[in-house]
């Protein structure tokens, strides 16, 4: 049984690592190795949502770690390793040979495998461990084209911005254990406070990071920077579905401190507002579908704010497969086409059919047109949300539904004389079939996977999530989002949407976060080095100097006028020899005081003069 | 002699036949080697023979019976880490140097300096009496003075000296402290297990204090702390890769190293009455070093600010052993220090290396003249790019292991103040992060700079002394047990007498 919770992360951590040691010297190979080890790694992840083994193991003192597949680990595991598969499969076709394929599939399956840990992980060492190694990946993989400065630098900020989430749960671990005396993730809300609330504050901190909530949002736009398939996997199941899952996870958590859930609801139900709105006014396709991603991780972070377990978890999985759909769409396109600007990207459902259908599928899920996935996931969030945030969902729902018609128009209306191609990059006019393969099926489970919500199904689905008792949405509820969404899809497809200046540049969170925050740094940085040059090491040189200076004062004046004096000291001496022979007492403590006060004298000299 | 005294001696032996057999250069370097891996085997038999979490392999013998300081050695859960952690890192060192050995002037004397140097930290680290701790200490500043003024480069002269001075003064304050415990000890002695177990100046609080001074400062500059640091930055940028590798691996650790086996366990009280003072000597360590360090344009002086920044966990974490807290939660913040000595020596060390691969083929420190380097020197690159993230504190690599405990233990010590500190430093992981991209970006990635097309990849002596540096720090970050099962003992000792 313990077997399987290690062998799970393992194979894809320990072959990920192979292949980055390896090289370019794994580059044949790694595309088949990748997808191999991605399916052996689903294999093991359904045998592991069966069989929900647990280890724990000691790390560090009196601090037991773990790993427990439990039954929102077994949704988790096999969701990320459905959407590693996927993506693996359709980058097998996606990057090409001339590209440093074994660094690529390398770090995605050790990006996959860190998602399966901080899933699986049942105390806070073992969750961070996993959580910052994710983390890391993601910037090797957005910088993956490090020759291009830009993107590099994109993959700084995407990095910097998450780790500076990530200092949440450095402070919210030390916390714990002040708190509860373990990091286990199931004590935490037994903490005393105030430790309870500074490790509710730090968790929730890190999972804004990571999951791009507001302010932390800017940080998504950047990671565009990355392959197509890095951005189908960590938009999906991988990084940003991180800080849902922690939030959804520590649930009783942000129950107890009694604040928590508030702000984590609003925060989440603002995102899906704001960067709903940014994700209308956006004309690249990418960036559309990053915005679209914080708004949709918004409603699950709304879901563990009010406590709908079931329906966060299912907004997850639902919204991974139907992203992961939409981002292979687009990278489909990016390749063949080479171009991801909506203005060009006329005609390119009807070039290329099957991605076309499936492209179209995921966007009216996306949309939150019934009876996709998305409509019905969404709707048992807002179920247990309280009127207030249930308003905001509704219009969060309007901006979906308007952002996913718009790209979804873009694409199936029909190419005109001033669409151009390569407006990015060199297209190749092809689609193969590895590219292909993943599609319809992620269509399929994007489209259906609201029949979690019917009922019959969604008891056990939360009996399956311990969140039995949680309120369904009414047939109501359900019919009027549906309706907002098919009125606001109709009116989109007829008249283009508005695009707000503010909202296209992602509302300036990127901007402010440069001036407010990392240009002070460095700039008090630089103040500080040159502080540290002039008046901590100057003031060392000057006791240095002011040596020097007392020695050639000494030398000139006192000197000569010394030399008169010699005679007259051997007098002196005389008589010192004999007070001298007075601290001979033969007693060794007596000669050590004698030596110490030596000693400071000679500490003196020589400090002066050096 | 028994096999400590052998470890620590065989390779002064092997120095002095460097002179006596006359070897040349070549061989010279390759005696450098073998001794070092003889003694490198010799510390990993004592790591496996050691099983007693008491003092293990010790040895007694009268010295200087007069002031009953004695040659007495012995290894515990504290020494040994370090003890095989510097002959490690001494053997990598000499393996760097074989590809220099047909360019370094005077290799046989640079090798002979090495091996003394190796001799006098083995000593240090092994040596249970304080006048025999002192005189390794005073050596070792000896020792690194000529590496430096000899085999240095830029302004080595001028550098070497202030780190002479400078140190020597921090060593004079240590030896001021020093006979401050001898003669409050009862009965008088330099011995430091005696003086652990009936710590001196116990009814005298205020020359308890005036010690503790004379030897935290003096530990401090070795350390060193802010804002006893400023011979650090000149000291590294102007020595050999070797040197400094050494200097940031090992000498550093003897200040830390210090701390734990000297002031906590000899002066208790003095300990827990200020360390306050500890604790915010070591925040500001963490976050000005850090700041410091991320303003540098010079890749070697930033990576010497980040020891300034590392050191300070290991200081904050040793300060915060004096609060009071929960007992447990401060076992782990000194067994997170002791980590991060072994880790930090690891890492900087690789660091400081791979530092000298790059001026070895440009002379050149400077950051803005580099960018793309990771197309034609991709080992290179990549041995860059761990050490990096190593640094900054990536979990898989060991750096995280001793930070992580370390915040985890202030912060979970369970006083405001406590984690008021343990949160402020943990902003040092961020900037850190920071500094170290801006170095991936500004050296490795990107476009060419001016001098990209002079560097060439790690050779096959250079990888073989970095590597096996990085590959244990990745054992140390995936499987760290082995090391904490060793070392968690210490600050159950240590704590118990801190809390008495």
């Amino acid at each position: 049984m313990s077997a399987l919770a290690w062998a799970l992360p393992v194979l894809p951590l320990a072959a990920g690592a192979l292949l980055l040691l390896a090289g370019r010297r794994a580059d044949r190979i790694a595309p088949l190795a990748g997808v191999l080890v991605a399916l052996g790694t689903l294999v093991l992840a359904v045998a592991a949502a069966a069989q929900r083994p647990k280890v724990t193991f000691p790390l560090f003192a009196g601090l037991p770690a773990g790993l427990h597949v439990d039954g929102l680990s077994a949704v988790m595991v096999l969701t990320v390793a459905s959407a590693a598969l996927a993506v693996l499969v359709f980058a097998a076709g996606d990057i090409g040979a001339d590209e440093p394929r074994a660094r690529f599939f390398g770090l995605m399956l050790v990006f996959a495998g860190a998602m399966l840990v901080t899933v699986t992980a049942s105390d806070l060492a073992v969750l961070l461990m996993a959580w910052e190694v994710m983390g890391a990946m993601s910037y090797a993989l957005i910088g993956f084209w490090w020759h291009d400065p830009e993107r590099v630098e994109s993959a700084n900020v995407a990095f910097l911005t998450t780790r500076a989430g990530d200092l949440g749960l450095y402070f919210a671990a030390g916390c714990a254990v002040a708190g509860t005396h373990s990091l286990s993730l199931g004590a935490l809300a037994d903490a005393a406070s105030p430790w309870r609330d500074l490790v509710a504050a730090g968790i929730v901190l890190a999972a804004f990071g990571k999951s791009a909530q507001l302010p932390f949002s800017f940080w998504l736009s950047r990671a565009m920077a990355g392959p197509s398939p890095v951005s189908a996997l960590l938009h999906s199941a991988t990084m940003v579905a991180a800080g849902a899952y922690l939030l959804i996870r520590v649930h009783p958590l942000l129950e107890a401190t009694g604040w928590a859930e508030a702000l984590v609801a609003w925060v989440g139900a603002l995102t899906a507002l704001v960067m709903g709105a940014v994700a209308v006014a956006q004309r690249d396709l990418k960036q559309l579908l990053a915005a679209s991603t914080c708004a949709q991780i918004g409603f699950m972070v709304l879901a563990a704010g009010v406590g709908s377990v079931a329906g966060g978890a299912a907004q997850l999985v639902a919204h991974a497969a139907v992203k992961c759909l939409l981002f292979l769409g687009a990278g489909a396109w990016l390749t063949a086409l080479g171009t991801k600007d909506l203005g060009e990207l006329h005609g390119a459902a009807r070039r290329f059919r099957l991605v076309g259908v499936t492209f179209g599928a995921g966007a009216l899920a996306l949309a939150g047109l019934p009876p996709l996935s998305l409509w019905v996931t969404k709707d048992v969030v807002l179920a247990s949300a309280p009127t207030p945030l249930y308003a905001v969902g509704l219009a969060a729902g309007v901006l979906a539904a308007a952002y996913s018609v718009k790209a979804l128009v873009a694409v199936w209306r029909p190419e005109d004389a001033l669409t151009r191609d390569d407006t990015d990059q060199r297209g190749t006019r092809h689609v193969g079939l590895a590219e292909l393969l993943p599609m319809p099926v992620l269509a399929a489970i994007g489209a259906g996977f609201g029949i979690v919500a019917l009922p019959g199904v969604l008891g056990p689905w939360q009996r399956l999530l311990g969140a039995s008792g949680e309120h369904g949405p009414t047939a109501v509820e359900l019919l009027l989002s549906g309706a907002i969404a098919l009125v606001v899809a109709v009116a989109v497809s007829r008249r283009p949407v508005p695009e707000l200046r503010v909202a296209a540049n992602w509302f300036y969170l990127e901007r402010a976060a440069d001036r407010l925050v990392a240009r002070p740094v460095l700039a008090f940085a630089e103040a500080l080095a040159r502080f540290d040059d002039r008046v901590l090491d100057g003031a060392v040189r000057m006791v240095a100097a002011g040596g020097r200076a007392a020695a050639s004062v000494a030398s000139r004046r006192l000197e000569f006028p010394a030399d008169g004096l010699v005679d007259g000291l051997g007098r002196a001496v005389r008589r010192l020899g004999a007070l001298a022979r007075r601290p001979q007492t033969g007693q060794v403590h007596t000669y050590y005081a004698q030596a110490a006060v030596l000693l400071v004298v000679l500490a003196l000299v020589v400090v002066l003069v050096g | 002699m028994t096999v400590l005294s052998l470890v620590i001696f065989l390779p002064l032996a092997a120095a002095l036949a460097l002179f006596l057999l006359r070897l040349g250069d070549r061989a010279a370097v390759w005696t450098w080697v073998a001794a070092s891996a003889a003694d490198l085997a010799l510390v990993a038999g004592l790591w496996i023979g050691y099983d007693d979490p008491g003092v293990g392999y010790e040895e007694n013998a009268r010295w200087i019976p007069s002031v009953r300081a004695g040659y007495h050695l012995g290894v515990d859960g504290l020494s040994l880490p370090l003890l095989a952690l510097t002959a490690l890192l001494f053997l990598c060192c000499a393996v760097y140097s074989l590809k220099q050995a047909r360019r370094t002037q005077r290799a046989r004397t640079f090798a002979a300096l090495f091996l003394f140097l190796e001799t006098v930290s083995l000593g240090l680290f092994a040596a249970l009496d304080l006048l025999l701790f002192f005189v390794f200490f005073d050596l070792s500043i000896v020792a690194m003075y000529f590496v430096i003024a000899g085999w240095g480069h830029g302004d080595r002269l001028r550098s070497a000296l202030r780190f002479f001075l400078y140190t020597f003064f921090g060593s004079l304050a240590l030896l001021l402290g020093f006979i401050g415990l001898y003669l409050g000890s009862s009965p008088k002695t330099f011995d430091m297990v005696e003086l652990a177990r009936n710590p001196p100046l116990a009814g005298s609080p205020g020359l308890a204090d005036l010690v503790l001074l004379a030897i935290a400062v003096g530990l401090a500059v070795k350390t060193p702390t802010v804002p006893f640091h400023t011979w650090l930055p000149p000291a590294h940028t102007d020595a050999p890769a070797a040197g400094s590798a050494i200097l940031a691996g090992v000498l550093l650790k003897m200040g830390t190293y210090g701390f734990v086996r000297i002031a906590m366990p000899m002066l208790p009280d003095a300990w827990r009455r200020y360390a306050w003072v500890i604790v915010i000597v070591g925040v500001v360590s963490v976050v000005y070093g850090a700041l410091v360090a991320l303003a540098q344009r010079n890749l070697k002086r930033l990576v010497a600010y980040t020891s300034v920044n590392h050191m300070g966990y290991i200081v904050l974490a040793v300060g915060a052993a004096g609060l009071a807290g929960d007992g447990a939660a401060r076992r782990l913040a000194v067994t997170g220090a002791v980590t991060q000595m072994v880790s930090h020596g690891l890492l900087t060390g690789a660091l400081f290396l791979l530092c000298g691969v790059l001026y070895d083929r440009t002379s050149s420190y400077d950051m803005d003249e580099y960018g793309g380097v990771a197309k034609a020197a991709p080992v290179f690159a990549g041995m860059l790019a761990v050490a990096s993230f190593g640094s900054l504190g990536l979990p898989g690599l060991s750096g995280f292991i001793a930070e992580f405990q370390i915040f985890t233990g202030v912060i979970g010590a369970g006083t405001t103040g406590a984690a008021v500190a343990g949160g402020i430093s943990v902003l040092g992981v961020l900037i850190t992060a920071a500094l170290f991209l801006r170095v991936l970006q500004r050296v490795l990635l990107g476009t060419p700079g001016t001098l990209t097309a002079e560097v060439t990849d790690a050779g096959r002596a250079e990888r073989a002394a970095i590597v096996p540096l990085l590959a244990l720090a990745v054992v140390i970050g995936i499987a760290p047990r082995f090391l904490l099962d060793l070392v968690e003992p210490v600050p159950s000792a240590v704590i118990a007498l801190v809390a008495r």
